[in-house]
């Protein structure tokens, strides 16, 4: 059975390489071949599956051997792969996920000539993921993760002729670079640390390891996580990252991808557990980009762009959950998982209505929608009350247990941590609402483009709306299914083990609480939205309205400090260069010239001259050597 | 008193002294087989006076090139004959009553000289590169060289087509004498053999064609400079032999080392003097010096490299300094393995000196020939280093320097004969301004040879660099190595601007013209660029070569 992991990715990256290779002649059957391929790879995941739940909870674990990569004395490095509960949940969400939006940008990109190339790709997208998430050690992990981030690269410039997609892209691919260091930093701390960078051993000898190796180790982790799943402060890069193609958006920039981080750090697990102050970091990072991410949806018009800030803020739930160590890895995948079905299914939603809407993405000029698009906008309702954690859906489960989670860290900590995640549920309903209300209610606000079009939203074709139609299902009911019975917890414990806490106020009371914040989100939205007319150009709002469209100044503030900053590094280096490295350089050059000079004055032609530099010289010689034995 | 019996003299001066009047004499044995290199090439130059004499002077040209490039070529094979008998590695002897050893080093460098002086015999025979006068193709040698410059009898000579064929033989007598140089066993067959290939030497650079009153002046100067260092050594060997009683090497390597206890009686006021041993070797040390070029006793270097026919000059630089190294190399490991503690301050200064002082005073030059002699000092100074190492390894990565560096210094050389406008020569550096562009070729072939020379990795200079700074840096010679390093980095400025020059600066309007040479000159040129790359990109075969060349015999 271990014999079939290997094809889990082998299935996607035949496909990546078949059609970037196979040219023209593949236009026709590119996007089939891509989705068979890609469902090919869900089959094989199912199979495991059910072949994993046939055993018990211990041996649930496969192995498997491909090839020895660096075989150096000292340095192994293995191609091998391990599929535990843990990189199950991941397989089935990539491969899932991966499929329908396969499925679906069939139909999106039916108009793109390129579409051979976008399914391409996908499909490098999906090997790699599927590297990342069963790779055996950290070495072959990297791979995985410099390969969606390649992927990444591609898909959010896939439209290159857009300048902002080519500078987007770039962007993503530089910040991801500072994350990129971060790992690769940490995988050689394990290597001088631990002698090897294997998941079985390194998480085993952290018992053994002190705890500022573990902390250091722990942070450089943390950093690339920051810079895959766009946490605070490398989280610049995933509102431009809305370039792309929706569908890519949905499975890259809100399903997968940029989850890649929780899984880093809920794999971890052992060494964060060692490591408190790296710990810390991570549930700081966490609570301050769920406020962020949050905050920047509120205020964006862009649908994508606000959804992008729910994403931020939804895997700073997951970060923070991950950050709490066994009282919330469980819940930090749970959430990832349901997270993984709704906002794909939004995300989805979105294309679907920018779909109908000449690529129009600016939600005050959308309004009403709900009459013309019935599918669309009950799927995207669904996703909707999931995320904002309506009872008995998805997020409603897997958010709270999250919020319980934060308060069972216990203390002060825990008091804090519990409120911010309650103020995120809060802020979550108010922009969730908002885009609801946006998009589907109110009067119709579009408009004539510059060209006299106007826009006739219609319903999206079939195997569009398919898929969303399946996300709705996992949406609505992901969440019930895994905590009936804590089905989860007892699903991933063997892997990330698990730790009730010491909630300091009940379940219930945590519960009455974010149903509390939900209303009140909800109400505001409603009155600010609802209630009244929404005019077409946004008013020009408060200073935090206005700050937060700018996505909280980040790009200012990476302007100011870095971009600035690394100007003056550079022009002070390049000014030492000139005067101190060239004044040398140059100072002994004419120094040697001037010794050049002069010493080749010595050199004037006349014998006698001559012939008394050799007495002299042989004078010295045979004094000098006299002297030796002297001495 | 027969040669023979003068030849027992020098090797065993004090047995002949003690023997009684009237016992009989013994006949020296003589291994002529052993000696073939040498004969053959001594053979071929008297024949060549006898060419002068009788042949008549229109088929002197001729018969003197075939008669040069055949004996050359018979004792290369003579050697390499040797060589395959075993001679080089278990069957290494002394030959000629202890007067000339025929060992690994020796038939190595006799190997080395007797190739290079082959391709340097080239360019002494082009005739293609000057225009004809009056009807006669000429090369770099005078009409007549007893003729005084600018004068009417100069005129008659250069108007019935007289060329100075003479060189031919004095070449060959020179090769004899470096053969034997670095063979040497004895004290006064290295000072014989010293003379025998310096003064041809002063001739041939007294013969230039064009510019006579600076060849002729470079070979007074170094005519003068040479007897001046010839008497130092010669003083050395003076004291030595007073010091050990004999001027075998062996002798006196035993009397160093203390295995010879016994006094002779006739010495006993000075055998065993520690003063002497130290002055007579560094005396002879400094005649020796004197031939590689190393500072201070350099000074004559540049003078005559600039003032001597340009291929006299790549024949003296390149084959001079293999038979001067080797001889250098014997002394230092036969004679006085003894002293290596005592010499060795000394020897680091002057390699120091000589790695600095030639990287440094070649940065503001202005003429090729006078770069390039230069650059040699400098590459005297790597060379020492390697010397100074005292180790196998040290032995061999020098033989190693000695062939590269040779072949790389006359291909530079040959085509410095190339350049030329009306004056014969353009050896001004401001005319080689531009000059890859109008004869690519000539400029990337010198190019490399100036990359070699700089040891630019993947050619052959730097495969003897390495050789010689890792030697050197085993035997605990590191700082040397640092030095020689800095030297290096100095010495690539000048010759990375020789290209810069050639390459990225516009051609003058009168700059010079490359002169398509005759198959002879090419040869040269090619063959040095040929042992630069091959030694460059694969080193090892040669390597393990001079390795097992390495050993000395005692």
């Amino acid at each position: 059975m271990e014999n079939l992991i290997a094809l889990l990715v082998a299935a996607p990256l035949l496909g990546a390489a078949v059609l970037l290779c196979g040219g023209r002649r593949l236009d026709r059957a590119g996007h089939w071949i891509g989705t068979v391929l890609a469902a090919a790879s869900f089959v094989i995941g199912a199979v495991l599956f059910t072949d994993m739940l046939g055993r018990g909870a211990e041996d649930r674990a496969l192995h498997q051997h491909l090839y020895s990569w660096i075989p150096v004395e000292g340095f192994q490095a293995d191609v091998a792969f391990q599929l535990d509960q843990l990189s199950m949940t991941f397989v089935l969400l990539i491969t899932g996920v991966g499929t329908l939006i396969h499925i679906y940008s069939i139909g999106y990109m039916e108009h793109d000539e390129r579409r051979r190339r976008f399914f391409g790709y996908l499909n490098l997208f999906l090997a790699a993921m599927l590297i990342l998430v069963i790779a055996d050690n950290y070495l072959l992990l990297y791979v995985g993760w410099e390969g969606v981030g390649l992927a990444s690269y591609l898909l959010i410039g896939f439209w290159q002729h857009k300048p902002s997609a080519a500078t987007a892209a770039k962007k993503a691919f530089l910040v991801n670079r500072v994350g990129d260091m971060g790992l690769s930093i940490a995988i050689m701390l394990m290597f001088t640390t631990f002698g090897t960078f294997a998941f079985g051993p390194v998480l085993e000898a952290t018992g053994d390891t002190s705890e500022g190796k573990l902390t250091a180790i722990g942070l450089m982790l943390l950093l690339a996580a920051c810079g895959k799943s766009a946490q605070v402060p490398l989280q610049s890069w995933l509102g431009d990252a809305m370039e792309g193609p929706t569908p890519v958006s949905a499975l890259i920039h809100a399903a997968t991808m940029v989850t890649a981080g929780v899984y880093l750090i809920v794999r971890s697990g052992a060494i964060f557990n060692g490591a408190p102050d790296a710990q810390l970091a991570v549930v700081v990072v966490g609570a301050v980009t769920l406020l962020f991410g949050a905050i920047v949806g509120c205020a964006k018009d862009d649908i994508k762009k606000a959804l992008a800030g729910s994403t931020m803020s939804q895997i700073g739930y997951m970060i923070l959950a991950a950050g709490l160590g066994p009282i919330g890895y469980v819940f930090a995948i749970m959430h990832l998982v349901t997270h993984g079905f709704f906002k794909a299914g939004l995300f989805l939603g979105a294309g679907s209505v920018m779909h109908g809407m000449n690529d129009e993405v600016d939600m005050r000029k959308y309004g009403g929608l709900r009459k013309f698009m019935p599918v669309t906008f009950l799927t995207f309702g669904l996703g909707y009350l999931a995320i904002i954690g309506f009872p008995g859906l998805s997020g409603f489960f897997s958010k709270d247990m999250i919020i319980e989670a934060a308060f069972a860290k216990g203390g002060t900590e825990g008091w804090i941590l519990g409120s911010v995640t309650l103020l995120g549920a809060a802020i979550t309903a108010f922009y969730m609402t908002r885009v609801m209300l946006l998009t589907f209610f109110g009067e119709k606000r579009w408009q004539p483009d510059a060209e006299g079009h106007e826009p006739h939203p219609h319903e999206s074709p079939k195997s569009m709306t398919i898929p969303m139609i399946v996300l709705a299902f996992g949406s609505v009911f992901a969440g019930g299914f895994f905590s009936i019975g804590d089905r989860f917890v007892h699903w991933l414990e063997p892997v990330t083990g698990h730790d009730h806490g010491h909630a300091p106020v009940s379940a219930t009371t945590v519960t009455a609480a974010t149903m509390v914040v939900l209303v009140i989100g909800v109400a505001v939205a409603w009155v600010m939205y609802g209630r009244k007319p929404v005019p077409v150009v946004a008013p020009r709002g408060s200073l935090l309205t206005r700050a937060a469209r700018r996505d909280l100044l980040q790009d200012d503030f990476n302007h100011v400090v870095l971009v600035r900053g690394g100007e003056h590094l550079t022009r002070s280096l390049v000014y030492v260069d000139h005067t101190l490295v060239d004044g040398v350089v140059n100072g002994t050059a004419a120094s040697m010239g001037g010794l050049s000079g002069r010493l080749r004055k010595l050199q004037n032609g006349y014998a006698r001259s001559y012939a008394v530099s050799m007495f002299g010289g042989a004078a010295v010689l045979i004094a000098a050597t006299l002297l030796m034995r002297a001495v | 008193m027969s040669a023979t019996a003068v030849h027992s003299l020098w090797t065993m001066a004090g047995e002949v002294t003690s023997a009684a009047p009237g016992d009989r004499f013994t006949a020296p044995t003589i291994e002529y087989a052993q000696l073939a290199p040498v004969l053959i090439v001594i053979g071929a130059a008297v024949l060549g006076i006898l060419v002068e004499a009788f042949v008549p002077r229109r088929a002197r040209y001729t018969t003197q090139v075939f008669l040069t490039v055949v004996a050359i070529a018979a004792a290369f094979a003579a050697v390499v004959g040797l060589a395959a008998d075993g001679y080089a590695t278990k069957n290494a002897q002394i030959a000629a009553m202890g007067a000339v050893a025929v060992d690994g080093p020796a038939l190595f460098l006799q190997g080395t000289i007797l190739l290079v002086s082959m391709v340097s015999v080239f360019t002494f025979a082009e005739r293609r590169l000057d225009p004809a006068s009056h009807g006669n193709r000429v090369d770099s040698f005078a009409a007549q060289a007893g003729s005084v410059p600018g004068s009417d009898g100069e005129k008659a000579a250069v108007k019935a087509g007289f060329t100075t064929t003479e060189v031919f033989p004095l070449a060959l007598f020179s090769v004899a004498g470096m053969l034997v140089f670095p063979a040497a066993n004895d004290l006064l067959t290295l000072f014989i053999a010293l003379e025998v290939f310096s003064l041809p030497l002063y001739l041939l650079c007294a013969v230039a064609r064009r510019k006579r009153l600076m060849s002729q002046e470079a070979a007074v100067k170094y005519f003068l400079l040479g007897a001046f260092s010839s008497a130092f050594l010669l003083f050395g060997i003076a004291l030595l032999y007073g010091y050990a009683g004999t001027v075998s090497y062996a002798g006196i390597g035993d009397v160093v080392d203390g295995s010879v206890q016994q006094i002779d009686p006739a010495l006993a006021g000075t055998m065993g003097n520690d003063a002497l041993l130290l002055i007579g070797a560094a005396m002879i040390l400094m005649g020796l010096l004197f031939k590689v070029g190393a500072v201070p006793f350099h000074m004559w270097t540049p003078d005559v490299y600039q003032g001597a026919p340009t291929p006299v000059t790549g024949f003296m630089a390149a084959a001079t300094k293999v038979a001067a190294f080797g001889a250098l190399l014997r002394l230092l490991y036969v004679v006085l393995p003894g002293l290596t503690w005592d010499l060795r301050p000394v020897m680091w200064g002057v390699a120091i000196v000589t790695m600095l002082g030639g990287a440094i005073v070649a940065i503001t030059q202005t003429d090729i020939k006078r770069l390039l002699a230069y650059s040699s000092i400098a590459h005297a100074g790597f060379i020492l280093a390697g010397v100074i190492a005292a180790s196998p390894e040290g032995i061999s990565s020098v033989l190693f320097y000695l062939a590269v560096y040779s072949f790389v210094t006359v291909g530079a050389f040959a085509v410095v004969t190339l350049v030329r406008d009306a004056g014969g020569e353009a050896t001004h550096l401001s005319k080689w301004a531009g000059l890859g562009r109008r004869s690519p070729l000539t400029a990337a072939v010198f190019a490399v040879f100036l990359l070699s020379f700089a040891g630019i990795p993947l050619t052959s200079g730097f495969s003897g660099k390495f050789a010689v700074f890792k030697a050197a840096a085993d035997g605990g010679a590191s700082g040397l190595v640092v030095v020689g390093v800095i030297s290096s980095a100095i010495a690539a400025f000048f010759y990375i601007r020789v290209i810069v020059l050639m390459f990225f600066s516009e051609p003058k309007a009168d700059g010079p013209t490359v002169a398509v040479p005759s198959p002879l000159t090419m040869t040269t040129i090619a063959v040095g660029v040929a042992v630069t790359l091959v030694l460059g990109l694969a080193p090892q075969y040669f390597l393990d070569l001079a390795s097992q060349a390495g050993v000395f015999v005692r």
